[in-house]
């Protein structure tokens, strides 16, 4: 599905980086909350872009298997605590 | 979270384990690698995907940590100089890999707003993080990333991923705060565009909920 953009969709586009990391200014917010009221394409947007970010941000990270760990401590000549 | 807030109560910790370590102390290093190795690792899966690859930044990030110890002047972060050292390390492999250079300092591709257009509109903001999360999806995040210009990924994965500031990953990378937020802007939106097209060929079923 093509994104149908008004002239106001591409002007809050500049705005939501501080809008999503909640650094907007308050007149900023109301009106993309103004706008995404009215806006579905704009407003999945912005979900799901919120979503990609939490979804990184909460999936596990990766362990350092053992072998790796103490072939690091043995290169770097240290007691393994 | 940011780095100052993680490590706040932890930074005198760490500046005494440095220099400990500048005088030769072992056990001091040892205990600074003890606590920053998982966080290292991280970064370079992220950073370079592959597992042999990443072990060779985790070591050499490392070495170089302990090489370098005396330039260290405690006037920044242990953990911003550290993950300075690992990036540079991450990005030096992927350079290798690929046989050509790509410098933090490259202007950035004219900025028309083109590629910035989102594409693929389908909702699946709404899905179970737990629907989100098994290992097909992972892959699929992972080789997001993977797709990502280096110094996009480099951006998102200090910021995004290990939760350092802007402000932070503007000082790990050399670049500015300004310079940071297109960037990560830019990447986030690839990413949501990578894992949308993912989810309209892979739509999520309330049946196979976890």
């Amino acid at each position: 599905m093509s994104h149908p953009r008004t002239q106001v969709c591409a002007e809050l586009e500049a705005h939501l980086p501080d809008y999503i990391d909640g650094q907007a200014k308050e007149s900023i917010c109301r009106a993309i909350e103004e706008h995404l009221a009215s806006c579905d394409n704009c407003r999945i947007v912005i979900d799901t872009i919120k979503k990609t970010i939490s979804l990184y941000h909460d999936a596990p990270p990766e362990m350092v298997p053992d072998q790796v760990h103490q072939r690091l401590i043995k290169v770097l000549h240290l007691p393994d605590l | 979270m940011p780095i100052s807030a993680i490590m706040a109560p932890m930074v005198d910790n760490d500046l005494s384990l440095v220099q400990a370590a500048q005088r030769g102390d072992k056990h001091a290093f040892a205990q600074l690698v003890k606590k920053y190795e998982q966080r290292v690792y991280n970064l370079a899966r992220k950073m370079v995907r592959d597992p042999q690859d990443a072990e060779d930044v985790l070591q050499e990030t490392f070495i170089s940590v302990y090489r370098h110890l005396n330039d260290f002047q405690g006037d920044a972060a242990f953990a911003t100089w550290l993950y300075r050292i690992a990036t540079n390390a991450s990005l030096m492999k992927l350079r290798a890999r690929k046989d050509y250079a790509v410098s933090l300092d490259e202007p950035m591709e004219a900025d028309d707003g083109e590629n910035m257009m989102p594409r693929e509109i389908v909702d699946w903001g709404i899905t179970p993080e737990e629907a989100l999360l098994n290992s097909e999806v992972r892959a699929q995040m992972d080789a997001a990333v993977e797709a990502l210009p280096e110094t996009m990924r480099a951006v998102f994965v200090l910021r995004d991923i290990e939760g350092l500031s802007v402000q932070e990953t503007a000082e790990v990378l050399g670049i500015s705060v300004p310079n940071v937020k297109t960037r990560l802007h830019r990447a986030r939106m690839m990413l949501r565009e990578n894992l949308s097209a993912y989810f309209k060929a892979h739509p999520f079923q309330k049946e196979s909920a976890v």
